[in-house]
């Protein structure tokens, strides 16, 4: 399969990203890794006509300390992250979940930056990095702003940047207590969730129960308000939407999504 | 159309191509190196793994031009001590890790690049490091004793 034709434009800086989004318009799209956006574009499924091509912009790889969070570039891979002593002191969860991003092979070559802005449901980063209470920095042409996960994403495939943004960190707070877990449930090893958990403190997160990932709210009340957790797992799939497709049914995933958020709960449990 | 140039097993290939060329029809069809297999074409099945700046990568989901100025190896580009066999590539040979050898130049890359950041993986090391890597024929058990064999006569050269 090979895409439709475009044009490559290289940049080395945030601004002439920024500015080729603004020339090209629509018809541009940003690349990185190209895990999300090349197999898209190889089904004919995206066919921008200009690829600005952002993986050379050194600035926006690694990941550093600042006060109370870890700063991560939007180009740091999967890899970068799983192996990274940063993460695994300040925000575990994010490694853990990196570490079950596709295979070896994807891992090395896909970043963080890519995974969320693509805005998949099932992202394993995307659900980890709610339940972390993360935030998104983005450049665009009326400056930087942040946005919070709860504001980030917005539907199927549909995030809160604008087409001429530029998403260059991601901000995770230091996790205050190991209080946290990530499962995910695969039908082959490397494949997306079937259905995730990601739990963080009070946080509970989920991954492809609808078209983008949710908050098992009915959950979290029932923990604060001193339920057992397997009472509290059994809502959890209150307010979701999941879909039947070739990898599960609706029902399949309501009930995974049960089973996995009390896994998760005992882990965080035993952990803290 | 990009004139990319890309130095595969130590050897500086130069070609004009179409932006849209993957890195896996740049190695076989310019470079001429057909060792890399297409296998899924969608990043699943890992036949056309090949080390980008020694990182193993799924060359039909990376586009040439971006690997370009970048080093690429390739099963062609293993050697070693074993009748010219790199240890990964006689493993194989020792243990019948292949049947119809399809997946192999993938399975070899992936093996050596895992020996090479990690020279003693134990049995769950080698299977998540082989999660990319898909084999009809073998069941896996002979892969996995075709790694641990290569790390113990020579590891991921």
């Amino acid at each position: 399969m090979i895409p439709a034709l475009f044009t490559h434009v290289p940049v080395t800086t945030v601004k002439e990203a920024s500015d080729a989004l603004k020339h090209y318009g629509d018809d541009a799209k940003l690349i990185a890794g190209g895990h999300s956006l090349l197999p898209l574009m190889k089904l004919r499924l995206a066919t921008p006509a200009v690829l600005i091509d952002i993986a050379r912009i050194s600035d926006l790889r690694g990941i550093r300390e600042d006060k109370d969070k870890l700063v991560v570039g939007a180009l740091t891979t999967h890899e970068q992250i799983e192996n990274s002593p940063l993460i695994s002191k300040y925000a575990p969860l994010i490694g853990a979940a990196a570490k079950l991003v596709g295979d070896p092979q994807v891992r090395n070559r896909g970043t963080i930056g890519g995974s969320v802005a693509h805005g998949d449901a099932a992202s394993d980063l995307s659900v980890a990095l709610f339940a972390a209470n993360a935030s998104f920095v983005a450049t665009g042409p009326k400056g930087v702003r942040k946005i919070s996960a709860v504001d980030f994403f917005l539907g199927f495939w549909t995030t809160a940047l604008n087409q001429d943004d530029v998403l260059t960190e991601i901000h995770i707070p230091f996790a205050p207590t190991p209080n946290w877990s990530y499962q995910k449930f695969t039908i082959r090893s490397q494949d997306w969730a079937v259905v995730s958990v990601a739990v963080s403190e009070s946080n509970i997160i989920l991954g492809a129960m609808g078209e983008i990932p949710l908050r098992a709210g009915k959950c979290e009340e029932a923990i604060a308000s001193g339920a057992d957790l397997e009472q509290a797992a059994n809502f959890a799939d209150e307010g979701t939407s999941p879909s039947s497709d070739i990898r599960a049914s609706a029902d399949y995933r309501r009930h995974l999504a049960k089973v996995l958020v009390f896994d998760a709960l005992t882990e965080a449990k035993q952990r803290s | 159309m990009t004139v990319v140039r890309i130095k595969i097993n130590g050897v500086p290939q130069q070609h004009d191509v179409e932006d849209r060329t993957l890195l896996i029809h740049y190695i076989r069809e310019n470079a001429r190196l057909t060792g890399a297999h297409i296998g899924c074409d969608t990043s699943n099945c890992g036949a056309c793994t090949v080390l980008l700046n020694g990182k193993a990568v799924k060359s039909c989901t990376v586009l040439a031009v971006q690997a370009q100025d970048e080093e690429v190896t390739t099963v062609e580009g293993l050697s070693g001590d074993f009748n010219g066999l790199s240890p990964v590539q006689e493993g194989f040979r020792q243990q019948h890790g292949l049947q119809c050898g399809y997946c192999t130049p993938g399975m070899v890359m992936a093996s050596t690049a895992l020996l090479r950041e990690n020279p003693s993986p134990n049995e769950d090391d080698i299977r998540h490091a082989l999660e990319g890597n898909i084999c009809r024929c073998t069941g896996y058990e002979m892969i996995v004793n075709s790694v641990r064999w290569a790390a113990e006569n020579g590891g991921g050269k």
